[in-house]
């Protein structure tokens, strides 16, 4: 079996739910905006990765899945992070080197940790964490904890060799994995297109007898749909499943990406798929909301994004001496 | 005390893990089916399945990596590299996950995880097979570096290479495998950092780790022919390093030959000789000299490979040019 189940209606989504949606995609844009101008005042350092254009992805499969599945991600995971619930302060405070962030200020933008929430890192490495989630989800199968593991990664990370690796291991061990790609078509700055042999990145997995379909990232219902689905399959014990969400970012590769490589047009199209702007339109359309509940949420996320740089600025630095705290755990 | 041999101190240490905790798994590349490249894990699938004892790929990236994630997913994991020359393939998963993880995690994360590593050349394997990289692992903060030279180093080290909750990189010399030593029946374990003066001196300290304390004490036989007692220090880890052994008896003896199978240019024994010279300058007689492998990829023929390792004669020699 190669192919997944026909896409069912979201049937279980009330409307507080699909507003928690939009809330989420819309605090990860809000608090990614405001990255990018701590970033410009220097409060922030280091390499910064937004997640503005691929929201739906985030929000939608996580969203999908139970609280205690673990989610292991790349270096572009701001956007995870938030929409597994880890505290935006936390998080802002990790980008601004402070002990208060979510690994004390060791880790920054690409490494955010909160095992208290399954929330198992970032990792700069491209396709490095990959070998990870087998592990997690081969200690889960043992346990017979019942969790799953989301292994999210962008379109970069396929033509890697661990991703060869942990996906045949993944296959042959029937581990549960449910590998995630966000494809945004260019791995910094170079074309999937100029670069690999084949690009429709599901195709990959089937290789690997791993089932696999292509979503609509810029849908955070479809993202919610197919990551469901393919969670209930992975959880059923049958092995992974592989998705690949079909996503763009508005934003440069980092901070310091001149944007040299794509054309304005293409960015221009691809920002009138908007993800908040289409499910907003679509809410309204629906019912579920109108201009006031929207107005609401948005002074709502402000709120949240703020008072979190103001937790991050107000937090102190890590003092020196604690230098090589955490280079070793203690012996136990 | 029974004597038994290193690969045989390997197994009981590896069983009894096996036996006493539930996660404990083993992974890696004909571990099961085939019985370990190396024989250490024989009779172990039949004894304890394949789900713990389990035949991977070749794909010594994923199998350590897997290794890393079963770690922090509350599993106690061995996994086997089958020799070092393969892990160079999963030196990513080591060096930016296995050892980085609890520091850029502030802590959270902790990857209480074994990697073992067959090493050494002396069985024309030539270039590929024949690496000694301890050094290359022992550079690492965040990692630990276990390299026993004797069946008791192997089953106390191993041991706590189990209780340690950090990765620990363990290193057996191929030549070793099949020598023999005695072993104590019951629970003991080394604690890491801590050499063993396992000849005792006054005139010069020989420096030695995994295979090469062997050649040191062949060494220390040709020095005492010739009325000289060296000391011979088997460092047992390299990371922690037991730097007070070593200042302690170069305090005694005043001169110290550092040898190592490992290509000397940027090598471990460089490392050494710089301590000593930080903490006990004035203790010299002399510099701090190295005996170790010549700077060339290994060859293969019996002859060239013979010359390329350090010798007994080499190490007196050294010791002898510092009296």
């Amino acid at each position: 079996m190669t192919q997944l189940a026909e896409k069912p209606t979201v049937k279980d989504l009330d409307k507080g739910q699909l507003i928690d949606l939009l809330r989420q995609m819309m605090l990860i844009r809000r608090f990614e905006e405001k990255a990018a101008e701590m970033y410009a005042r220097q409060r922030i350092a280091g390499f910064l990765h937004l997640y503005i254009g691929e929201e739906a992805v985030a929000a939608g499969a996580i969203a999908a899945i139970n609280h205690d599945d673990y989610i292991i991600s790349h270096y572009r995971e701001h956007g995870h992070a938030l929409a597994r619930g880890v505290d935006p302060g936390r998080v802002m405070a990790e980008l601004f080197g402070r002990e208060t962030g979510v690994s004390g200020g060791r880790g920054g933008s690409m490494h955010l940790f909160d095992v208290e929430r399954f929330f198992m890192g970032g990792y700069a490495i491209v396709a490095g964490h990959l070998p990870i989630a087998c592990g997690l989800a081969l200690a889960n199968q043992r346990l017979g904890n019942g969790r799953i593991v989301l292994c999210i990664f962008g379109d970069g990370a396929v033509n890697e060799g661990e991703f060869h690796e942990a996906l045949n291991l993944a296959a042959v061990w029937k581990l549960p994995v449910l590998f995630l790609c966000e494809n945004n078509f260019y791995g910094m700055g170079t074309d999937i297109r100029r670069v690999s042999s084949v690009i429709e990145v599901y195709k990959r997995a089937r290789a690997y007898a791993i089932p696999a379909e292509q979503v609509n990232g810029m849908n955070v219902l479809e993202m919610y749909e197919a990551t469901q689905r393919a969670a209930r399959r992975v959880r059923s014990g049958q092995g992974p499943v592989f998705l690949e969400a079909i996503t763009f970012r508005f934003r440069g590769h980092s901070m310091a990406d001149p944007e040299s490589y794509r054309r304005k047009e293409e960015v221009q199209e691809w920002r009138e798929l908007d993800p908040i702007v289409t499910f907003r339109q679509k809410l309204e359309q629906d019912g579920v909301i109108d201009e006031a509940t929207f107005q609401a949420l948005q002074a709502e996320v402000e709120e949240v994004v703020n008072e979190a740089t103001r937790f991050a600025e107000e937090s102190p630095k890590p003092p020196p001496e604690a230098l090589y705290r955490h280079v070793y755990e203690e012996e136990s | 005390m029974p004597e038994i041999t290193f690969r045989e101190a390997l197994r009981q240490t590896l069983r009894e893990e096996l036996l006493a905790d539930e996660r404990v798994i083993l992974m890696g590349e004909d571990i099961g089916a085939y019985g370990g490249s190396y024989a250490v894990t024989k009779g172990f699938l039949e004894d304890f399945g394949p789900d713990r004892i389990r035949d991977t790929p070749i794909s010594e990236s994923v199998i350590v990596g897997c290794g890393i994630g079963a770690a922090m997913g509350g599993l106690r994991p061995m996994v086997e590299l089958m020799t070092i020359n393969f892990s160079l393939l999963a030196f990513d998963q080591i060096v930016n996950n296995a050892a980085k993880l609890c520091y850029m995690s502030g802590g959270q994360i902790h990857v209480p995880l074994v990697i073992r590593m067959a090493s050494g050349a002396g069985s024309q394997l030539s270039s590929q097979h024949s690496h000694s990289l301890e050094g290359w692992y022992a550079h690492i903060p965040g990692l630990k570096v276990a390299v026993p030279y004797t069946p008791y180093d192997a089953r106390g080290l191993l041991k706590t290479a189990f209780r340690d909750p950090n990765p620990v990189i363990f290193i057996e010399h191929t030549a070793l495998y099949s020598r023999k030593g005695e072993v104590p029946e019951g629970d003991y374990s080394i604690p890491f950092g801590q050499a063993e003066v396992c000849r005792e001196g006054k005139d010069v300290t020989l420096i030695g780790y995994s295979g090469s304390v062997y050649q040191a004490n062949g060494a220390a036989d040709l020095l005492a022919e010739q009325g000289h007692q060296a000391e011979v220090l088997n460092l047992r880890t390299l990371r922690p390093l037991d730097v007070e052994a070593i200042v302690a008896s170069v305090r005694k003896t005043h001169r110290a030959v550092v040898v190592e199978d490992d290509w000397k240019f940027g090598g471990f024994a460089g490392e050494i000789a710089a301590i000593i010279m930080e903490q006990a300058f004035d203790e010299l007689d002399g510099p701090v000299a190295r005996v170790c492998g010549a700077d060339v990829p290994m060859p293969y023929a019996k002859e060239l490979e013979q010359a390329a390792l350090p010798s007994e004669r080499q190490i007196a020699d050294a010791a002898l040019a510092l009296m």
